[in-house]
């Protein structure tokens, strides 16, 4: 009763707002910063901050309200990191003046951000990661010098969410600092990183003795790793959770092309196929109810499972998909070099989401180390033997 | 064509008499979302667990962790005295669970399949030797739509029935045509003349109906005959004309039944229509539960597994902390997460009525069928040389899962019915 009293006092909000900032007549980036400091950006974030401190169930209300207007959009698709990582790590874990400075062209869309977290050397280990942040003697700022790797939109981005080392002379989790890099400060070279796929989606970063001023520092020196934990619970959500529709995404694709085309159906196909959709569409129900229990102020481990279930029917999905094109299947859509600024998987071709695919059980933590994570963490079994948590990060064999 | 053709059910497969099956195909969404597939998402019900269902699992699953300990279970079937009368009237009238499902004017609890499916877990996790499915749900559901003066027996414990159908039954595909002359079956039961000094209505059942469950502790057996319009009978189980012949059941501690009828008197308490509604209705909530109950199997083993490895030692470690095994628990976790959202939807379909439960108990009774035989599997494999004897309860789990799995339609039947549903066709010929 309370929310549906909400909800539809935001619905009112929204209307008052247009009312007086008619979308059709106001630059596009004018009017996302007034929809900020109207508080009508993220109603779950905090007033001031673009939000009104109420429930994220209630923002779905507001965004129908604006788009029913026809008013732009902040492009989600294109600040995916900013919007699903970036900003919960500053309002989690930033200072006042740091999230006033960067929560708002984060949403607006004005500042793109990107992660700097995994390295060659440091992947599923990411504790282990090499790249020096050196503190300048007296003048309390950093310069940092070491390699990123798998940055996403890097090429776009005005900053970086880095995780670097500030003491390798303690164990590896506990000499990691939290940062803002400005990709913009000279010693910060972003180099296209093609993928089996052809594009360049992600981007190998060189930092050489770039400059990162203190007030950029996100969390205590040596607080890195928590700070980091909680930026890459937030990269599993938003792999893993979102809402969608029955037949939503890559199922409606493969039931589409299964309906369109009944001389491509044999029965090992069929049986794959209505496996694979019983399986996304429970897959779906469990999202649903994870939302549910999120909603109640019940968050449950359930969570975790998503990523790893979502990694695999999008891979056997897409791989169905490709066979059910037919001789189709053949040919590729387009092998250029492309510097894409956002993920275009539904609008290219099924070779293209095959082979795109096979990253959903890499990126934002492999389906592995999730494994080990929900046996350790969830239910409750006993840690691996390890020989690198108590050592200091440069004695370890490299 | 979202139906199947009579030609394409295997013999004895009646169908489905529900409300006009929802248009799936029209939700053919892609990655677009269309104000199709909103909705549809708008309408997914809450599928978490009340706290009044986690009241009622805790009395549940106090009762059976004190009365039905494993050594208890065991004993019992090593004696073969699977039904467990005490307990079952325990948890039947002193608990109130045979009356879940029955409404209050009837002396019921008037609850819904949401709280019937916590207490089927419950019975699940304790491979309990009580006839809670295929009575307080099964025959249950077949005789709410009558109204029948059976219910309040029911309701109060002191009755208990069957439906007297083969407990590997596939709930009958639903049929937008409404019921018409559906009469199911063929059925193994004939219907013939009253006889002399019979009471009016009354009807003589000869035939045998193979592998019904719950047949050995029931008071009153609820009987298709064969014929159009369909009716269903209830039988006196104690008659004279009426022979139950346990057989051995994969599942020791739910049994199974040979029952014989010759020339039993058997009184109709639903004809045509009503009676296919009754039967379909049963078949569907009954998987719908088994569902609900495979997936308090498949926690019980997870449960059971992980406690071993964390315990056992090899090689001067828990064998609980090797990746090999850790990660294969991990897969029986993620399994169980997904088969309860399954669970929890068909619950609340068929507590609303909705007219997508055919979907739920599809997706239901596959995911958690799956999801129990894996984790059971996975329980006797993991325990190692342990989990292989009869003395530990491993193998009950994992007989309680195969069976429950085999129930009222495979998974793989159960995909197949969803096949029809949902409109994604087999291959021609196929």
């Amino acid at each position: 009763m309370l929310t549906a009293d909400q909800a539809s006092g935001l619905r009112q909000q929204v209307r008052d707002f247009l009312a007086g900032h008619d979308p059709a007549a106001m630059p596009r980036l004018e009017f996302l910063r007034a929809r900020f400091d109207a508080g009508l950006a993220w109603v779950h974030y905090p007033a001031g901050l673009g939000g009104q401190g109420l429930s994220r169930s209630l923002q779905a209300a507001v965004d129908a309200e604006f788009a029913a207007a026809g008013a732009p959009d902040n492009n989600p698709a294109r600040i995916g990191i900013g919007l699903g990582m970036a900003a919960p790590t500053i309002l989690a874990f930033g200072t006042q003046e740091q999230k006033e400075r960067w929560l708002r062209p984060l949403w607006t869309g004005e500042e793109v951000w990107c992660q700097l977290f995994s390295e060659p050397g440091a992947g599923s280990d990411l504790a282990g990661l090499a790249t020096r942040a050196v503190r300048d003697p007296g003048g309390g700022n950093w310069r940092v010098t070491g390699q990123k790797v798998w940055t996403s939109i890097a090429h776009a981005a005005r900053w970086g969410l880095l995780l670097a080392r500030t003491d390798p002379g303690v164990p590896k989790h506990a000499g990691l600092t939290y940062f803002a890099c400005d990709m913009t400060v000279p010693g910060v070279e972003v180099r296209p990183l093609r993928q089996l796929t052809g594009e360049a989606e992600f981007n190998e970063v060189f930092l050489t003795d770039a400059a990162v001023a203190d007030t950029d520092r996100i969390g205590a020196v040596g607080d890195g790793w928590r700070v980091a934990q909680g930026t890459l619970m937030n990269e599993r959500v938003a792999i893993g959770g979102g809402a969608l529709p029955r037949e939503g995404a890559t199922t409606g694709l493969v039931a589409a092309a299964w309906r369109k085309h009944p001389e491509a159906r044999t029965p090992g196909l069929h049986d794959r196929l209505i496996r694979l959709w019983a399986d996304a569409e429970v897959a779906r129900l469990a999202g649903v109810r994870l939302r549910q229990q999120l909603a109640a102020g019940q968050p449950g481990p359930e969570g975790s499972a998503a990523k790893i279930v979502f990694a695999r029917l999008n891979q056997e999905l897409s791989a169905l998909e490709l066979e059910l094109a037919g001789a189709d299947g053949l040919r590729y859509d387009d092998w250029t070099l492309r510097r894409p600024e956002s993920l275009s998987f539904f609008a290219r071709g099924p070779g293209y989401r095959y082979l795109r695919s096979r990253g959903n059980s890499i990126e934002g933590g492999t389906s592995e180390i999730l494994r080990g994570i929900i046996a350790e963490r969830v239910l409750g079994l006993p840690a691996e033997p390890r020989t690198d948590t108590r050592v200091p990060w440069k004695d370890l064999p490299r | 064509m979202t139906t199947v053709s009579p030609g394409e059910r295997p013999p004895g497969t009646p169908r489905w008499p529900a409300a006009p099956l929802l248009r799936h195909g029209a939700l053919a969404a892609t990655a677009d979302s269309s104000t199709e597939g909103a909705r549809s998402r708008e309408a997914v019900p809450d599928l978490r667990y009340s706290d009044a269902e986690e009241q009622l699992r805790a009395v549940a699953r106090d009762l059976l962790a004190d009365r039905s300990p494993w050594p208890a279970v065991l004993a019992r079937v090593d004696a073969g005295e699977a039904d467990d009368v005490p307990l079952w009237h325990a948890l039947a009238a002193d608990l109130g669970c045979a009356g879940l499902l029955i409404p209050e004017s009837h002396g019921g609890a008037g609850a819904s399949y949401r709280e019937a499916a916590v207490v089927a877990e419950e019975t699940g996790r304790a491979a309990a030797c009580v006839p809670y499915l295929t009575s307080a749900v099964i025959a249950t559901t077949a005789l709410l739509g009558t109204g029948d003066d059976l219910l309040a027996g029911l309701a109060a414990g002191r009755l208990t029935a069957a439906l007297a159908i083969d407990f590997a039954a596939m709930p009958p595909a639903p049929d937008e045509g409404g019921m018409g002359a559906w009469a199911g079956g063929p059925w193994p039961v004939r219907v013939g003349p009253p006889e002399d000094g019979d009471a009016p209505g009354l009807a003589r059942l000869s035939g045998t109906a193979r592998g019904v469950a719950g047949a050995l502790a029931a008071d009153v057996l609820l009987v298709p005959g064969d014929g159009v319009p369909l009716r269903l009978y209830a039988v006196a189980a104690a008659a004279t004309e009426v022979s139950r012949e346990a057989v051995a059941s994969l599942d020791a501690t739910r049994p199974l039944a040979d029952v014989t009828l010759d020339r039993a008197p058997g009184r109709p308490v639903a004809s045509g229509e009503p009676a296919a509604r009754a039967v379909a209705g049963a078949l569907a909530a009954g998987a719908g539960m088994l569902a609900s109950e495979q997936l308090g199997v498949a926690e019980r083993c997870l449960e059971m597994t992980i406690a071993y490895v964390k315990e056992r030692r090899q090689f001067a470690r828990p064998v609980g902390s090797f990746q090999a095994l850790k990660h294969r628990l991990a897969d029986v976790w993620v399994a169980i997460t997904q088969a309860r959202a399954a669970a929890r939807y068909a619950a609340a379909c068929l507590a609303a009525g909705d007219p997508d439960t055919p979907v739920a108990v599809a997706l239901a009774k596959a995911a958690c069928g799956e999801a129990a035989v894996l984790a059971a599997q996975e329980c006797v494999q993991l325990h190692g040389g342990i989990g292989f004897t009869w003395e530990h309860p491993a193998h009950l789990l994992l007989k309680r899962a195969k069976s429950g799995s085999l129930a009222l339609g495979t998974p793989d039947r159960h995909r197949a019915a969803l096949a029809a549903l949902v409109d994604l066709p087999p291959p021609p010929g196929g």
